[in-house]
């Protein structure tokens, strides 16, 4: 190498880490005022990465007006692990287990998610039985990340008990996931072509009794806040976003219905055995943070119904459909989406035909909500902003991915 | 015992009013450390009781059931590294806890813990306790200025305009009990802090129930705001752990942090005891009026003897509930000799309560009265310390315009309306 090439080297070297710019490119016009703070007008101040209810890594950057929200920037990639590129060299079986640990609140949709969209992709459909295990476990799964929005929705509010109480019952769903498959968090529950594992015995009788250890829990959390003064001022109006804005970002899940659009893909694409229960989708009708509060409330219920159904009316038969011992999809690609619990999850898959997939992209519904953020927060306070971040229910895992 | 102990302990007025100044320091001394030791307690007791509203344990592994966590944590924050951050403006910020501190601990001189049980009986005690306590406020802008931050700025901004709108509902309130003391044969009140209770005694009747409800809608009017004013949850904005980190003293750290934590709750006790000397009779115990008779005293004033046998009992429980694992022995044994001393003391104020009443000597029967002053004013202040942590562990927080509502749209004309009431009752009865 000349010496010419070396010193460029160099340059380029300083250039990064000593000369690139502090600042980063965004909408808030972050130029630092040439006065101190205290005299300025605006005051900007960084929201995470670390903060204690940022749920994570998230880092907002929020520019005030004393406690007023004038705008605010999202920056993201503090978890970003490059899933989706991981799975360029996995096999579709090897990369089962990573989709996991994007929304690790939700792992088991994820892995519903992932499984369903490869079984699409090969033209092979999981058993009945399969079916019926993926929806009761899916399920279960939706009241548990519900339920720890829920707890830290209302510790962000400055509600602390609730966070207790509905640990101390997603608890016993966990416990049945590790029943059942050995985890609790990150289960891997599922497979390309249906279960790897039958229910153990006595699987229905833990699920029944969850059933009825849980339906009265949910009062528990209600009238501890539903009907709450300071819980209904801090809730309602704030955070308004209506229908036809949450479709233009192209928010999902509990955030749109809450806007009042009925929209559930449990009932308008039917997966896995969702075709065959009875529940109804809860809407809200002012988009505000009450109402998605409320949804969600009702969604634990149904959920609760649909379990039961399932659980009552459990096919016997083979869990696991004909798959080839190696994964080898057709050419071709493939998107498939569920409604996991924070909105549409859907995987795009591209096969070229080999035992690894060409490409993976996950539309994670944290991520896409999460642009509702600076609409819903303008002109409101900074307790509204935490207050919002929590009811968007974002995992940072799925956002970065 | 010494002459001139016996002398003290059968006085009829408070050092400040004898003009003693030894006494008047040794008493200062004692409510220091006895303020100091309260805040260590209610602090145990603090992540205890919060720890049960929400299905946990709480500290169990310090000490039996975690009874010397407190000292842990104060031997840690001493011992943690003391981090004034280089932007900060060093003086102010060295200076800002002592201020909260101070401001906490002088409210204590006015406090009447039992007619005679007072550092000092000034005749303005209710403004001097108005003003010093809400000097506190000072302590919190300071450190959140000094921190050069902006977490703290935001929430020593909030906490300055949350007390300044709650000090006037407060003031409000407290004036409307003031108010009531004027009732008398010679229609003239009293700001003295001795003198509110005396009325109330005087006049047969806490002020809590005094008009009723007026009385009532003050007190409750003046619990909200003294919430408010100790930045204490629904109302903890300056804190708000979720939105702004740690408020005003993100920044702080070891042993400064913790005199912010002994300020904070020396300030919850503070205003608690006000609470309780202009409703709800002081050291008077309950039922003054209704059970007169002499039999009655001599029942109430076996309480303070029970109250701490309770205690002892609930701690000989423990030791044998404790787990047969050898770990637990010295366990055991340490709440054993806890429940022992608890024992003691039940055992020395029963006889105290008994003997005392059957002898006439004034000095004896002066000191059983002092214990039962101190004693009722006491587990009234204590009701009041679990109110606050009920509250902390039931509701969400406030919002800073809600809040800022709430004290000038909603308490002040209640107050006013409530003052003005007062005043025209008083005049109409009298």
């Amino acid at each position: 190498m000349s010496a010419a090439a070396k010193d460029d080297t160099k340059e380029n070297a300083r250039d990064i880490s000593a000369d690139a710019p502090r600042t980063i490119s965004s909408h808030l016009d972050l130029d630092t005022p040439e006065k101190p703070y205290l005299d300025s007008n605006e005051l900007i101040i960084n929201m995470g990465p670390q903060h204690p209810a940022t749920h994570g890594v998230l880092r907002v950057i929020l520019k005030l007006d004393g406690e007023k929200v004038l705008g605010t920037e999202c920056v993201i990639g503090y978890l970003h692990r490059g899933v989706e590129k991981i799975a360029e060299n996995r096999t579709y079986a090897m990369f089962n287990p990573y989709v996991d640990r994007m929304d690790y609140v939700a792992a088991v949709s994820n892995g519903l998610g992932y499984c369903e969209a490869v079984e699409k992709l090969l033209n092979v459909e999981a058993p009945p039985r399969a079916d019926y295990i993926r929806v009761i476990l899916t399920e279960l799964n939706r009241m548990a990340s519900h339920q720890l929005w829920l707890g830290t929705h209302a510790l962000d509010i400055g509600a602390m008990t609730p966070l207790f109480y509905t640990f101390r019952d997603r608890e016993e769903i966990l416990k049945i996931f590790e029943k059942y498959c050995g985890a609790r968090l990150t289960t891997h529950a599922f497979r390309i072509g249906g279960c790897l594992y039958e229910t153990y015995a006595g699987f229905e009788k833990d699920v029944q009794k969850f059933l009825t250890f849980v339906a009265p829990k949910i009062d528990e959390y209600e009238e501890l806040l539903t009907t709450n003064r300071i819980w209904l001022e801090r809730t309602k109006n704030v955070g308004v976003i209506s229908g036809e804005h949450c479709i233009a970002l192209g928010v999902t899940g509990p955030v749109l219905r809450a806007s009042g659009v009925k929209w559930d893909l449990r009932k308008a694409q039917p997966y896995a055995a969702y075709a065959k229960f009875d529940f109804e989708v809860p809407t809200g009708e002012n988009g505000d943070t009450y109402d998605r509060y409320l949804v969600r409330m009702e969604e634990m219920r149904q959920s609760l119904r649909i379990i039961e159904q399932a659980v009552n009316s459990i096919p016997e038969g083979p869990i696991m459909a004909k798959v080839p011992k190696v994964i080898k999809p057709p050419v071709g690609e493939i998107y498939h989406s569920i409604e996991a619990p924070k909105g549409e999850l859907g995987y795009f898959i591209v096969s070229d035909g080999s035992t690894q997939p060409y490409r993976v992209r996950v539309r994670p519904p944290s991520f896409v909500n999460l642009q509702a953020l600076d609409v819903m927060v303008r002109g409101l306070l900074v307790a509204d902003v935490i207050a919002v971040i929590g009811t968007i229910d974002i995992v940072l895992g799925e956002v970065d991915r | 015992m010494p002459n001139f102990i016996m002398s003290y302990l059968g006085s009829t007025v408070t050092p400040g009013e004898a003009g003693n100044q030894f006494w008047a320091l040794v008493y200062i001394l004692i409510i220091f450390a006895g303020v100091s030791l309260a805040v260590v307690a209610m602090n145990w007791f603090e992540r205890k009781a919060l720890a049960h509203f929400q299905i946990r344990l709480g500290p169990m592994r310090v000490g039996p059931h975690g009874l010397l966590q407190p000292i842990a944590d104060a031997i840690k924050l001493m011992l943690k590294e003391d981090i004034i951050p280089a932007e900060a403006d060093q003086f102010v910020f060295w200076v800002a806890p002592l201020i909260g501190l101070l401001a906490a601990f002088t409210v204590y001189i006015v406090i009447p813990f039992g007619p005679s049980q007072a550092v000092s009986d000034m005749n303005i005690g209710v403004l001097f306790m108005l003003g010093v306590s809400s000097l506190g406020v000072l302590g919190i802008v300071v450190a959140g200025w000094a921190s050069n931050s902006h977490y703290p700025l935001i929430g020593a901004l909030r906490s300055s305009a949350q007390m300044v709108s709650y000090e006037v509902a407060m003031g409000l309130a407290v004036v409307s009990a003031v108010l009531m003391t004027s009732m008398n044969d010679k229609g003239t009140g009293t700001l003295s802090m001795i003198g509110i209770v005396e009325a109330q005694q005087r006049q047969g009747v806490w002020f809590i129930f005094k008009f009723f409800p007026l009385g009532f809608i003050a007190f409750v009017c003046f619990v909200i705001a003294m919430i408010a004013e100790t930045n204490r949850a629904p109302f903890d904005m300056a804190e708000a752990e979720s939105e702004l980190t740690a408020g005003y003293h993100t920044e702080y750290s070891g042993l400064r942090w913790s005199l912010f934590m002994l300020a904070e709750y020396a300030a919850m006790i503070a205003v608690s005891s006000i609470a309780v000397t202009l409703w709800l009779g002081g050291w008077l115990r309950p039922f003054p009026n209704l059970l007169q008779a002499p039999a009655w005293d001599f029942v109430f004033s076996l309480f303070p003897g029970l109250t701490f046998g309770a205690l002892a009992a609930i701690a000989v429980i423990g030791a044998l509930r404790m787990p047969a694992h050898f770990y637990f022995k010295v366990q055991r044994i340490g709440l054993a000799a806890f429940a022992a001393l608890l024992g003691l003391i039940a055992l020395y104020l029963l006889v105290i309560a008994i003997a005392g009443r059957s002898s006439d000597a004034t000095v004896a029967a002066r000191f059983r009265d002092g214990i039962d002053y101190v004693y009722w004013f006491l587990f009234k202040v204590a009701l009041f310390m679990y109110l606050f942590i009920w509250l902390r562990a039931t509701w969400p927080r406030y919002r800073f315009d809600q809040l800022m509502r709430v004290g000038w749209k909603v308490l002040l004309p209640i107050t006013l309306v409530v003052l003005i009431l007062t005043a025209v009752v008083g005049v109409m009865v009298s």
